[in-house]
C-alpha cells in the first residue's frame, strides 16, 4: 500500500521510535471559527487531524460526537466550510484527513469534492459508510486529485474482505476497535489486537490506526502496543461540549486532554 | 444507478451472510411450506378482494376493488416480511430482532413473530412517533418488546433507523436487523420484496377469478413501499396492468413540508441504499411531513425509483387533506375504516378514476387497490383532523 500523504504522517512517527496520534474533531463546532480554534489547538499534539463534517444521519457516530454535529448543522455549518478547516491545520503545520458520509461527497459531486480537498491541502478522505466495493468514482477521483482514501476494517470483516480492503487503501487503513459506533469506553476492547494482527498477516505493509474507544492517555498507550497510529474523537470534543454548556471556549481543557493523549502515545 | 451497500464494513459481513441464507431459502421446499403456513394459518392469508361499489360511485367509471391486507393478523401487510425474516433469523441461528416502526404497525408485527418465535425484541420509534401511535406502543409492551423512544434528530421514522442501524453494528453476532420496507442496503429491498410478493399473486388469480381479467391498474400507498412493492411484484412489465404509487404530499409538495421522495426529491444515498431522498442543497437529509406516520420517511425502497425513471410505474403525491378525504370516505360507504397510510391509495383511486372518467368516457377501468392497513390505531390523528370531541351528539358531516 501507498503511505500516500496521511500514512507519511504515521511513518514519520514510527520513524521516531513512537505510534502516531490522530485526533477527530468536526468542523462547524462550536462554530465554524470556534471549530477553526479547536482544530489548532488539536494540531499542537496531533501527528494527523481528521476534521468531521457533520451529516445529518450520522449512523456510526456515538453520542457525544452525534450531539456536536447536530449542533453544528443547527448552527449553519455547510459543506464548503471543511475545506477552510483544512486550510486551517495546514496553516498549523500538520497533514488533515476528513471523515464523513457518503452523500455529502456524493452530493457535492465526487470529482469536484476531491479537487476542492486537494486544493485546500487535504490529504485524503476516510469514509465510513463507503467500503471498497462501492466506491469506484471515489478511487477514481482520489487517483486522479493525488488524495489518500481510508477505509475502515472491523471485528466481522473475513481475511478475503481484509485483504480487499487493503489494497483499496491508500495512506493508511482504519480498524473499529469494537463491535459499535464512537464513543469514549471505560476500557479498550480485545477485538482490537486481534484484528490488528490479522491484518498484519494479511497485508503486511498496511499502516494500521486503531480508534472508536480511547478516552485517555493508558488506553493509547495500551491501543500503541499493537497500532501504528492511535484514533481519538469523542475524548475531545468532551471538554469542548462542556464548555460550551458553560459558556466558555473550553480550549485549555482541550489542550490539556491532547497532552495527555499526546504522552500516551510517548510524544511529549 | 440505484441500491447498493452503503453501510459500515461492520455490517459487510452479516448482510453476505443475510443474502446467502435468504438464497438458500427461496431453494429450500421446507422453508416455502414452513412460511406458507403461517402466513395461512397464523396472518389468516389469502386475504379477500372485496367489491368496493359506493365507494366507486366517487372514482369515475372505475370498478374500485379493494385488496384486504388489513384483514392481515396484526393489522397490516407487514406481517408477511415478518415471517418471512423471522424464519430467516432463525435459520441463521440469531436469538434477537431489532426493528425500527414509524406508524407502529412493522414494530407491532415484528414484536408479534418475536413473541411466536421466543426472541428478544427491541423497536426503535422516533419519540414524535410514540406520541401519535401511542395505541401501538401499548401493544408492542404488551407483546414484550422493548420500545426506544428515539430523541434524536427529528425523532422520526428515519431517526428510528439511524438507532436501529448503531445497534446492529454493535449487536450484528446474535441480532438481526427485521427491516420493515423495501429500503435499506442490498438485499433487504430484494427480500422483503419477495415476502410481499404474495400480495400481487393473490391479487392476480383472485382477479382472474372474480373478474375474468387482470387489473387495469394497481394503486399501493409508497412511504418506503413495501406494500405498494408486493402490489406490483407481479406486474412490473406488463404493459395491461398500470402501477400507480401514492406518496404522501403532506401539506403539498409545493410547501417543501412533504414525504414524496420521487415526485418532490432527489437521487442520493440515505440508510445504505442509492435512492430518491430529500436533501437539501449540501446533501443533509430533510425532514418529512405527514400526517401519516407510516409515510413520514425522506425516503423510498430503490426498486422505486428505478420503476419511476423507466416508466414502468406512476408515482403520484396525495396531500393530508385528500387522504383524510378519502379515509372518511371509505369508512362510509363501505364500512371499511383504512389506515391514514392506505387512505392515500384511496385518494388516488379518486383522482385517477375522475381523471380517466374525463379522458375516456367509454371505459370502466378494474382499479385494485391495496388497503395495506387497518384505520384503528389512527382514530386519535382522526379526532384531532375533524374535531371530534368526543359528544355522543357530534356529526363529522357526510361526505359532501
Amino acid at each position: 500500500m501507498s503511505y500516500g500523504i496521511s500514512g507519511q504522517a504515521i511513518a514519520g512517527a514510527l520513524a521516531h521510535g513512537r505510534k502516531a496520534l490522530i485526533g477527530y474533531l468536526p468542523v462547524g463546532y462550536p462554530s465554524v471559527a470556534g471549530s477553526r480554534d479547536a482544530l489548532r489547538v488539536l494540531a499542537e499534539g496531533v501527528d494527523l487531524v481528521e476534521i468531521g463534517l457533520p451529516y445529518s444521519d450520522p449512523v456510526m457516530d456515538g453520542p457525544v460526537i452525534q450531539t456536536a454535529g447536530t449542533r453544528a448543522l443547527e448552527r449553519g455549518v455547510r459543506v464548503r466550510d471543511v475545506f477552510a478547516a483544512v486550510e486551517t491545520v495546514r496553516e498549523a503545520g500538520k497533514p488533515a484527513v476528513v471523515m464523513t458520509y457518503w452523500n455529502l461527497v456524493d452530493r457535492y459531486s465526487v470529482a469536484a469534492f476531491a479537487r476542492d480537498l486537494a486544493a485546500a491541502g487535504g490529504a485524503g478522505l476516510i469514509t465510513p459508510d463507503l467500503v471498497p466495493d462501492e466506491a469506484e468514482e471515489w478511487i477514481a477521483a482520489s487517483d486522479a486529485a493525488g488524495l489518500d482514501r481510508v477505509f475502515l476494517v472491523s471485528p466481522s470483516s473475513g481475511d478475503e474482505r481484509i485483504s480487499a480492503t487493503a489494497a483499496a487503501c491508500r495512506g493508511w487503513m482504519y480498524a473499529t476497535s469494537v463491535m459499535g459506533v464512537t464513543g469514549t469506553r471505560a476500557s479498550a476492547s480485545s477485538a482490537a489486537p486481534e484484528l490488528v494482527a490479522r491484518v498484519r498477516k494479511l497485508a503486511p505493509n498496511t499502516l494500521v490506526g486503531v480508534g472508536l474507544g480511547v478516552s485517555n492517555g493508558a488506553q493509547a498507550r495500551e491501543v500503541a502496543q499493537y497500532a501504528d497510529a492511535v484514533i481519538v474523537g469523542s475524548a475531545f470534543l468532551k471538554p469542548l461540549i462542556a464548555a460550551d454548556a458553560a459558556g466558555r471556549s473550553g480550549l485549555e481543557e482541550l489542550r490539556a486532554v491532547v497532552q495527555d493523549l499526546a504522552a500516551g502515545v510517548g510524544n511529549s | 444507478m440505484f441500491g447498493g451497500k452503503y453501510v459500515p464494513e461492520a455490517l459487510m459481513a452479516a448482510l453476505a451472510q443475510l443474502e446467502a441464507e435468504f438464497e438458500a431459502a427461496m431453494a429450500d421446499p421446507q422453508f416455502w411450506r414452513e412460511f406458507e403456513a403461517l402466513r395461512t394459518r397464523y396472518a389468516g392469508r389469502p386475504t379477500p378482494l372485496t367489491a368496493a361499489p359506493r365507494f366507486s360511485e366517487l372514482c369515475g367509471n372505475a370498478r374500485v376493488v379493494l385488496k384486504r391486507e388489513d384483514l392481515n393478523h396484526t393489522g397490516s401487510h407487514k406481517i408477511n416480511n415478518v415471517l418471512g425474516q423471522a424464519l430467516l433469523t432463525k435459520r441463521m441461528g440469531k436469538t434477537r430482532v431489532i426493528a425500527e416502526t414509524g406508524a407502529g404497525q412493522h414494530g407491532v408485527a415484528t414484536a408479534t413473530a418475536a413473541a411466536l418465535f421466543g426472541m428478544e425484541c427491541r423497536i426503535y420509534m422516533g419519540r414524535v412517533d410514540t406520541e401519535r401511535q401511542r395505541l401501538n406502543v401499548a401493544r408492542m409492551q404488551l407483546l414484550g418488546a422493548e420500545v426506544i423512544a428515539v430523541e434524536s434528530g427529528s425523532a422520526t421514522l428515519k431517526d428510528a433507523m439511524n438507532e436501529a442501524l448503531r445497534d446492529w453494528v454493535a449487536s450484528v453476532d446474535n441480532t438481526h436487523y427485521l427491516i420493515g420496507t423495501v429500503a435499506g442496503p442490498h438485499p433487504f429491498p430484494k427480500l422483503v420484496r419477495e415476502f410481499q410478493r404474495v400480495i400481487s399473486t393473490e391479487i392476480a388469480a383472485q382477479c382472474h377469478q372474480e373478474y375474468g381479467q387482470l387489473p387495469d391498474a394497481v394503486l399501493a400507498c409508497v412511504g418506503g413501499g413495501s406494500n405498494a412493492m408486493g402490489s406490483f411484484a407481479d406486474f412490473i412489465g406488463n404493459p395491461a396492468v398500470k402501477l400507480y404509487g401514492f406518496e404522501a404530499g403532506g401539506e403539498g409538495v409545493e410547501t417543501g413540508r412533504h414525504a414524496a421522495s420521487i415526485t418532490g426529491g432527489s437521487i442520493g444515498v440515505l440508510h445504505g441504499t442509492r435512492t430518491f431522498i430529500l436533501q437539501d442543497e449540501d446533501g443533509q437529509t430533510l425532514e418529512s411531513h405527514s400526517i401519516s406516520a407510516g409515510l413520514d420517511y425522506p425516503g423510498v425502497g430503490p426498486e422505486h425509483s428505478w420503476l419511476a425513471s423507466q416508466g414502468l410505474a406512476t408515482y403520484e403525491p396525495v396531500d393530508d387533506d385528500e387522504a383524510m378525504y378519502a379515509f372518511k370516505a371509505l369508512t362510509q360507504t363501505e364500512g371499511i375504516m383504512p389506515a391514514i397510510e392506505s387512505a392515500h391509495a384511496l385518494a388516488g383511486a379518486i383522482r385517477l378514476g375522475t381523471r380517466l372518467a374525463a379522458e375516456q368516457p367509454d371505459s370502466k377501468p378494474l382499479f385494485v387497490v391495496t388497503v395495506s392497513g387497518r384505520g384503528d390505531k389512527d382514530v386519535d390523528t382522526a379526532i384531532k383532523f375533524f374535531g371530534l370531541k368526543g359528544h355522543p351528539d357530534q356529526y363529522v358531516g357526510g361526505l359532501l
